[in-house]
């Protein structure tokens, strides 16, 4: 399968080898992977802190970059099938927020009234890593070998928002040689929020201070979630703490021990 | 007295009902340092939490009930004007008055009025009344504004009598006292309940014979009660309201007249609409398959002999009030997406699970209705500075009201457990673009509004998108120059809240496009 790559902003910029990673394991996998360059980011920062007219064109320019992605190449297309990324939460906001805010500011004529059901057809065919290897290729194994011991934090929107369920830990167990431990109080939130870790900065860390005790309370070696943003959070506490446990997106676990970053 | 307010406009109350002292971050941040909170709320809401998962994973039409709850609910907010006016009708046709309170002030005077007008009737004057556990009273401020007119309100709930005693207010919308152990309520009880038992231990069931010692002969002396409704039906005139203690129905039952103010949110449009909220309820909000003691009346009565007539012996109160209260509602109605928080029926399963609420308390929000559905309520309810309703010696920045849709991380567990499915996610990023729009109007941008637009400016073309990456590598720089090639451990503000207390990675040699053009050239 043909499938494009919705590297999101923070991964491009900030986290690369969560991104490279992803393409060595759909590649392993024997999938095509397509990269269109004209992608920037979803929009979810301003959406969530209340500018949705400074999203819209984001939006708008997401939208158009990714449609295109899905058209035929003989279109002037990629002839993508589908569009993965690694981010249960920008998944979340192409899923859950782009068509509703172009139905909003369409209803006060500051959008075209074609973006909501176009913004609609390009979410249909989005999907976070989990989602994608377990819901569409049927895959669990992807032939990965990680031998530490590691834990798994449910990001709130890949479970909330995408309902991943334990898409993410079937993946996870199939790897070999992984020590795999339950986090305690998983499900709660690591306090990241997008702003909120800078707005309300107290209870922010307040509340990464609980997640790290849980995940130290592990033993584990290498901490992973599905979603680099709160990884950056946690892993900013961790390393500030000097604890010693590293954050791997999942998709550089699922990469596998022998993955030293793409070159 | 403050200038009249019209129908549909936010109201703002005095200080202490919806609108605190504090922005929240700061009201926020004195709060996580008391370690004694903390720990009362954290053992606390795991309890509740851990009782409410438990009765609800035994219902297996739970996801059904809900459906059918926010359908009941959509439905009573698109004909609320002619269910509230049939509510009306048939309250008056069984022998109960009805009036209408545009805001807090009104619902107050009208209660005074009922009060002095019985005072007038009965030749002696009253000077206490008892209440039913209430959060439409604690909204207008019920207990001062009585107190200002001699009349002092006693609260027979047991944790609003704790509040009560102690001059504190209420933290959770369920259970007012949750900021409180048993140590600290026996002290309360010792040094301000008259006539306690100086040995009295913090035993829980001690404490509740204490309260009931103290509340009986109240009970039994007062004649007037005063009452919200969980619930009302409009096609039978039937109020109710839902408790555990037994207090409620004494209240209830016992005086001559009971008033009760109730948000006009609250009508139901048939009796068997109660069948969906009473199983609702009461799993989310005490984690009980049943509610101890649910009351409902029909206006007045008489007693019935055994035959089943009716005698001429009064049965209950024979003074029955219907307050109906707007104080804001009708503002939050007109708001085709915010209207969905009046769907809210007070069971609190949102702040039990809310990371930030569990941290912080209730107070740290500064209205009677904190936590989740707080920060969706309140501001609709008093209005935010940035549209125009704020108080006067603040700023959009600095109004309590206006930090509230901030005070949440989105992560979704609020929307979870809501009975009602009332997306309270959603609802923060709606009132979140409402205060941000509201600022528009403003001649200067503000510096978030700046750097917002500066980010979607360059996120509409990859060109400029690639170039702003390519000039946060120099931040790497920062990394090396702060003795650490891979962290960055301080940055200006307001990033130094970040920084505070999290390290950021120094930006990669190589952005993942850089990589992908490096190796693979073209897109494919």
């Amino acid at each position: 399968m043909r499938v494009a790559l919705f590297v999101t902003c923070l991964v491009d910029a900030l986290f690369p080898r969560a991104g490279q990673a992803m393409v060595v394991v759909l590649e392993r996998l024997g999938h095509e992977v397509v990269f269109p360059q004209g992608q920037t980011c979803c929009g979810q920062m301003q959406v969530n802190t209340g500018y949705q007219r400074e999203a819209l064109p984001v939006v708008a320019h997401h939208v158009e970059v990714f449609e295109a992605a899905l058209r035929p190449v003989s279109e002037g297309g990629l002839g993508a099938e589908a569009i993965v990324a690694p981010s249960g939460s920008c998944v979340g906001s192409v899923r859950h927020q782009h068509a509703m805010l172009a139905r909003e500011l369409a209803g006060q004529g500051r959008a075209g009234a074609g973006l909501a059901g176009r913004a609609e057809a390009v979410a249909a065919r989005t999907f976070e890593l989990s989602e994608f290897l377990v819901d569409v290729l049927g895959v669990t194994e992807v032939g990965a070998r990680f031998p530490h011991r590691v834990t798994y934090h449910p990001t709130c929107h890949s479970l909330r928002l995408l309902r991943v369920d334990d898409k993410p830990l079937r993946l996870l167990r199939s790897v070999a040689g992984i020590d795999l431990v339950e986090l305690p109080a998983a499900a709660e939130c690591c306090g990241f929020g997008g702003t909120f870790a800078v707005k309300n900065a107290a209870v922010s860390t307040a509340m990464l201070a609980d997640k790290m005790r849980h995940v130290q309370g592990t033993g584990a070696e290498v901490l992973t979630a599905g979603d680099s943003s709160c990884l950056m959070h946690i892993g900013g506490g961790l390393s500030r703490l000097r604890a010693g446990v590293r954050t791997l997106h999942l998709a550089e676990v699922l990469a596998g021990e022998g993955w030293q970053g793409a070159r | 007295m403050v200038g009249r307010t019209f129908l549909g406009m936010p109201v703002a109350t005095e200080r202490g009902t919806l609108r605190g002292d504090q922005p929240f971050p700061a009201a926020a941040r004195t709060a996580l340092a008391d370690s004694q909170l903390r720990r009362n709320l954290g053992h606390a809401t795991a309890t509740i939490r851990a009782k409410r998962a438990a009765v609800i994973a035994e219902l297996p039409d739970w996801p059904q009930l809900r459906d059918a709850a926010a359908a009941i609910k959509t439905d009573v907010m698109a004909r609320l004007p002619d269910l509230l006016v049939q509510l009306e009708a048939n309250v008056t046709a069984r022998g109960g008055v009805v009036h209408w309170a545009r805001d807090a002030d009104d619902a107050n005077q009208i209660t005074i009025e009922i009060i002095r007008a019985k005072q007038r009737r009965d030749g002696r004057p009253v000077d206490r009344v008892v209440k039913v556990k209430s959060m439409a009273t604690q909204e207008i401020g019920l207990n001062q504004a009585l107190a200002d007119a001699g009349i002092t309100a006693v609260e027979t709930d047991l944790a609003e009598l704790i509040v009560q005693l102690a001059h504190d207010k209420p933290s959770h919308i369920l259970v007012p006292a949750i900021h409180r152990n048993r140590a600290e309520i026996r002290q309360i009880f010792a040094d301000r309940m008259a006539g306690v038992d100086p040995d009295l231990t913090d035993e829980p069931r001690a404490l509740a014979m204490a309260a009931r010692a103290h509340l009986r002969q109240t009970f039994l002396s007062s004649t007037v009660a005063i009452s919200g409704a969980n619930f009302a039906v409009a096609d039978t005139g039937t109020l109710g309201v839902v408790e555990s203690e037994g207090n409620g129905r004494m209240c209830l039952t016992l005086p001559e007249t009971l008033i009760t103010v109730m948000g006009i949110e609250k009508v139901l449009p048939t009796w068997t609409d109660l069948e969906v909220f009473l199983q609702l309820l009461p799993r989310s909000a005490t984690g009980e398959r049943m509610n101890p003691y649910t009351s409902m009346w029909t206006g007045t009565h008489h007693g019935v002999d055994p035959d089943g007539q009716a005698t001429s012996t009064p049965d209950g109160p024979q003074d029955v009030h219907l307050i109906l209260l707007d104080n804001g509602r009708t503002a939050a109605l007109a708001d085709p997406t915010g209207r969905q928080a009046l769907h809210c029926i007070r069971c609190s399963a949102c702040l039990n699970v809310c990371p930030v609420y569990e941290r912080v308390g209730g107070h740290a929000y500064g209205s009677v209705y904190p936590g989740p559905i707080g920060a969706v309520l309140t501001p609709q309810l008093a209005g935010m500075h940035a549209t125009r309703h704020g108080q006067a010696g603040t700023t959009s920045r600095t109004d309590p009201v206006d930090t509230l849709p901030y005070a949440s991380t989105l992560c979704g567990a609020c929307y979870d457990v809501c009975p009602v499915k009332i997306d309270i996610p959603t609802l923060l990023v709606h009132l979140r673009t409402r205060h941000v729009d509201g600022l528009r109007t403003r001649p200067l941008p503000t510096g978030e509004r700046a750097a917002m637009s500066a980010a979607a400016w360059a996120m509409t073309n990859p060109d400029r998108f690639s170039r702003a990456e390519t000039a946060l590598t120099a931040a790497r720089l920062l990394a090396r120059l702060q003795g650490d090639h891979t962290h960055i451990r301080t940055l200006p503000p307001p990033l130094n809240h970040w920084t505070a207390a999290r390290d950021l990675p120094a930006p990669p040699p190589e952005t993942f496009r850089q990589w992908w053009t490096r190796t693979r050239g073209g897109p494919r």
